[in-house]
């Protein structure tokens, strides 16, 4: 469109991309389309053991009562900090998965770097009902049903529970009165129909939303009727940091029949 | 199948109508879907649960009091009225960008299978890109599917409903090919002609528009869209009142600090 003084600027909308009236591919298109679709396959390993129980089952699923998922690195340094401290717990599995953000790759021999983003499985050791993920890799749109409906495939749905804690900038956050320094870092909750738990804070007021893995993995409880609880964490700090990670703890009042460990307080960087 | 009932007792839509928005300019079809389910006081019945949409959650949009407010959302849902045999689905999530074909193919076997007696989705199309006649006149066009045209016959036309136009193939040649071009209309002209090619009685409703606050436009389609279905009772040469949801609030942000000033 023309403006004022003459020149041309592309307009964009925020709703749809443009030309995409023509969606006429050709032979070659589609084979592209579909390599590049398996490049960005999600790909689940399990440890021998766990691999072996799948077999095992018949039903090629795991029995879990508990699924913890924790998205980002201050939820993820909470449960590292808080839950997975204690000697009780076994990686058991990963994710990996291309994108332009995550260059893991997709092969599964390759071993993880530590520190390296990534989406690792625990499970513990005395209860194996309980797994825990810990994801702090980027995951792309496309691939977000894809990792919700592997990793839930895994899993029997009978008993299952979830729990998700999830960072989020609180830039975000709508309000319509001014959040003050002093209000931040603080937790709001969201559960499916299915739940029938206490929330332990204030519930995520409209008009709000959640976006990305937590997202996918609420929906697909709430469409399949598995009670499942998230806690998103709103923070002014990008990186990880001990104030934001201890904002998580009321989630412990949930966590601690689950797991024997005591909780300590992490060495972290202080604010 | 991608429909999943939200209840264990299955739902029936044969023979209702179903009102879906395309994800267009503006996101006015979905604005307008929002007021019908708020205004109506919809029942939601299921979920669309596909690869095709972005994932997305939140409370209830459509909160009334405290105790409704906690109600999951989903990124695709569908609400019922069976009074007036009347289903509305509500698509709150642009489509994957490599899915836009797969997900007109999987709506479009959706609405077979499950018997509406007609679709309408409602839409929209830049502005900017309308040629020297459709700067005059009204901003709102249809286009029906040859069965549609079976079951309303010339109505719309009576009604003093506007066609949208084709364009040429190439501009500027004589007795070139037309076609039908709805810029900014996302997944419209799919879901239109593989509607077509299936026999679906469809109808689409769009409103000509730019991005901004595009609240006033949904208001015009959807008072365009009842003169025909009146989903809402309007006394003569008066708007129907429509009910805003509470998940309208800040749509354009945050409050603003005070010391800002």
């Amino acid at each position: 469109m023309a403006t004022f003084f003459g020149e041309v600027l592309s307009v964009y909308s925020r709703a749809v991309e443009e030309d995409d009236d023509d969606l006429d591919d050709e032979n070659e298109d589609e084979q592209i389309h579909r390599e590049i679709e398996e490049k960005r396959e999600v790909h689940i390993a399990w440890c021998p053991e766990v691999a072996q129980s799948l077999e095992d089952s018949g039903s090629n699923k795991l029995q879990c009562s508990d699924l913890i998922i924790a998205v980002g690195t201050n939820a993820a340094g909470f449960l590292s900090a808080y839950v997975l401290n204690t000697e009780s717990w076994d990686a058991v599995g990963h994710v990996s998965l291309w994108n332009e953000r995550s260059r893991g790759s997709s092969r599964q021999s390759i071993a993880l770097l530590p520190g390296e983003p990534a989406c690792l499985f625990y499970r513990h050791r005395d209860n194996p009902a309980v797994l825990v993920c810990q994801s702090t890799c980027y995951i792309a749109e496309d691939q977000l049903f894809q990792w919700t409906e592997k990793v839930f495939g895994c899993l029997q749905k009978r008993g299952l529970s979830v729990m998700v804690l999830s960072d989020s900038p609180v830039a975000e956050y709508k309000t319509p009165d001014y959040l003050y320094g002093s209000a931040v870092p603080f937790l709001r909750s969201l559960k499916s129909s299915a739940s029938e738990s206490q929330a332990l804070c204030p519930a995520l007021e409209q008009p709000n939303i959640l976006t990305g893995l937590p997202a996918a993995v609420l929906s697909h409880c709430q469409v399949h009727q598995i009670p499942a609880v998230l806690y998103q964490c709103y923070t002014d700090v990008i990186s990880p940091d001990s104030i934001t990670m201890e904002t998580y703890k009321p989630a412990l009042l949930c966590l601690s029949k689950l797991v024997k460990g005591q909780p300590c307080c992490p060495v972290l960087n202080p604010r | 199948m991608m429909f999943v009932a939200a209840e264990c007792t299955p739902t029936s839509f044969k023979d209702f109508t179903l009102i879906m928005p395309a994800i267009s300019v503006g996101n006015v079809g979905q604005l307008a879907v929002d007021l019908i389910v708020s205004t109506l006081n919809m029942c939601r019945v299921g979920y669309i649960h596909t690869d095709c949409l972005i994932p997305m959650a939140g409370n209830n949009p459509y909160a009334t009091f405290a105790e409704n407010a906690n109600d999951l959302s989903t990124n695709a849902e569908v609400y019922s009225s069976p009074e007036l045999r009347l289903a509305v689905l509500q698509i709150r999530t642009p489509v994957v960008q490599t899915k836009s074909k797969k997900f007109c193919k999987l709506m479009v076997s959706w609405i077979k299978a499950s018997g509406f007696s007609r679709t309408v989705v409602l839409s929209s199309s830049h502005a900017y890109q309308r040629d020297d006649q459709q700067l005059l006149g009204t901003p709102l066009r249809y286009l029906q599917t040859p069965s549609m045209q079976k079951v309303t016959g010339d109505r719309l036309k009576e009604m003093e409903w506007k066609e949208m136009e084709t364009v040429s193939t190439f501009p500027g040649v004589t007795d070139s090919e037309q076609r039908l071009y709805i810029p900014g209309g996302g997944a419209t002209k799919g879901l239109f002609t593989d509607s077509c090619a299936e026999d679906i009685p469809l109808v689409v409703v769009l409103i000509f528009c730019s991005e901004g606050d595009n609240i006033p436009d949904a208001f015009t389609l959807l008072n365009h869209l009842n003169t025909w279905l009146h989903l809402v009772d309007a006394p003569a040469q008066t708007q129907p009142k429509w009910r805003i949801p509470a998940s309208w609030r800040l749509l354009f942000g945050s409050g603003i600090p005070p010391a800002l000033f």
